[in-house]
């Protein structure tokens, strides 16, 4: 039988690597590498759709603007767990894409966790690009720059901007617990992250292992961010 | 962004996708299985399941729910077989085309735990019912789980046998909708008497110092109440639409749980050297 349920085997090619994966750590191990893999993915889809469709929304004129600006602030509000329950409805066996056989797998996580961060780095590259100076666009189509080339000018001036609204999409999905609970199932070896882990060990009473992973997520966020802020303090090698 | 950055951006998320794509191979048959967080906390499962992941060269994913939950997974056909504890909810799944048949696994028992004072006066009852009238009847605090799990279900039952319908406003009854853990520190910060499964009790213990068991005894054979017996019961989902029936793997699964070899394991299951679960199957010899 071809199967494509319990996919995203680079974990377990990393964990072959890793020299001591018979033990408890392997699993730990392996639980990190589902997290970056899982939240990296969604947040990787949702900046290549949301970063765009948001410098599109800021950049145009179209009339529906103001509309789209406020349903993508709405969405940031919106309870993940919702999120999570809409899709869970959707790739159920018997919802409409059931067919794909994508729930409890990774990719269901992935899906929830695109939709979840969607919002948050569309609508904050909407408000990074309406915050810069309107003359940076008169000069640039003065200067006789397509569209293209205009936006791209508006984008490397708002950089800053725009890293901290894929920080914002990430902050908002690596630590979700309800939809990555409900559409992956926090299945062992399979879709279990670091913040369903943190449930599951909370209700069997580890308080002390619980916060400890809390402190493992902790530091990985920590990590992703002192990339992410790397990046942003390269700003001024683009300053003209 | 400079296109350099771009197309760096971008082969790192292809990458990515190649990696997620090429895993698409053949795999051993996958069965879901839906579960209470209270078997699943036990351990058991982790213990026997190997078994039949060997015999049927098969990968079990155990999706660990409320009852409530479960059953839903099932009804949608999310789920390949169940693993529940709600007799009543499980017939009328069963009843209504969901399951092929219900067959009984397991059972361990229900406890009432309360604060070390007692205000209820209800330490050593041996009668569940008579316990929750004497709460009622001194208003003493009593914590809910409230979410349609089978903890909840058997607690519905037992005050509709000592003929109380427990009001959610009132100030002694707190239906707090959230799980058996979060329940239990509810209880112990409050002060309130609970019901909860003997398996899950044991697991918090340490952690709930206040708490202590009122009713139910120390171990399961002191329990003498029938009304607080937890059945655990082995359900294959039909899948909806399907004229066969349940899956092949589904079918071997409720079989193995219930051969004498697999209730014998869950006979030998210890914690704190304590049985957490009886078989329950009935082997003619």
């Amino acid at each position: 039988m071809i199967y494509c349920g319990n996919l995203l085997h680079l974990a377990d090619i990393l964990l072959a690597l890793y020299p001591f994966n018979d033990n408890g750590s392997g699993e730990l191990l392996r639980v990190i590498l589902t997290t970056l893999q899982v939240s990296g993915l969604a947040l990787g889809i949702s900046t290549l759709v949301g970063v765009p469709f948001g410098a599109f929304v800021a950049l145009s004129q179209i009339r529906a603007r103001r509309v789209i600006t406020v349903l993508l602030y709405t969405g940031m509000g919106f309870p993940p767990v919702v999120v999570g329950l809409a899709v869970y409805l959707v790739l159920s066996r018997s919802g409409p894409l059931g067919e794909l056989e994508w729930l409890f797998t990774p990719l269901a996580m992935i899906t929830a966790q695109t939709i979840i961060a969607f919002p948050l780095v569309a609508g904050l590259t909407v408000a990074a690009l309406e915050g810069v100076d309107p003359e940076l666009r008169l000069r640039a189509i003065s200067l006789g720059s397509s569209r293209v080339q205009e936006a791209i000018i508006v984008m490397q001036e708002a950089k800053g901007g725009l890293v901290a609204a894929i920080v914002a999409g990430f902050g908002g999905i690596i630590s979700e617990v309800g939809a990555a609970m409900l559409v992956g199932g926090n299945i062992e070896s399979s879709t279990r992250v670091l913040s369903t882990a943190i449930v599951l060990e909370t209700r069997q009473g580890a308080f002390g292992f619980a916060l400890a992973l809390g402190g493992v997520l902790l530091s990985l966020s920590f990590l992703i961010n002192v990339i992410f802020v790397m990046l942003q303090g390269q700003r001024r090698w683009y300053r003209r | 962004m400079r296109q350099r950055e771009i197309g760096v951006g971008i082969s790192i998320i292809t990458i990515f996708l190649v990696i997620v794509g090429s895993s698409c191979s053949s795999e051993p048959a996958r069965l879901i299985l839906a579960t209470t967080t209270s078997t699943y906390d036990s351990g058991l499962l982790d213990e026997i399941l190997p078994d039949f992941e060997a015999r049927n060269s098969a990968q079990v994913d155990i999706v660990a729910v409320g009852t409530g939950q479960a059953i839903s997974l099932g009804e949608r056909g999310d789920a390949d077989v169940l693993l529940v504890h709600d007799q009543e909810k499980e017939q009328a799944f069963v009843e209504a085309g969901f399951g092929s048949e219900r067959i009984p696994v397991m059972y361990n028992d229900f406890i009432i735990v309360g604060p070390l004072e007692d205000p209820a006066g209800i330490a050593g009852l041996q009668d569940a019912t008579k316990a929750f009238k004497e709460i009622a009847l001194n208003m003493t605090a009593f914590v809910s789980r409230g979410d349609e799990s089978g903890t909840h279900s058997k607690e519905m039952k037992i005050w509709d046998m000592a003929g109380i319908n427990p009001d959610p406003s009132s100030s002694w009854y707190y239906a707090i909708g959230q799980g058996m853990g979060e329940t239990l520190q509810f209880a112990q910060e409050s002060k309130a008497y609970t019901l909860v499964d003997r398996g899950t009790y044991l697991s918090l213990k340490e952690n709930l110092d206040d708490l202590m068991v009122v009713v139910g005894g120390s171990k399961i054979e002191n329990n003498t109440d029938p009304n607080l017996i937890n059945e655990y019961s082995v359900i294959p989902v039909i899948p909806s639409g399907s004229v066969t029936g349940p899956s092949a793997l589904a079918e071997a699964f409720a079989e193995w749980l219930v051969s004498i070899e697999t209730q014998e394991k869950i006979a030998g299951y210890l914690k704190y050297n304590l049985p957490l679960f009886i078989p329950l199957a009935n082997h003619q010899p």
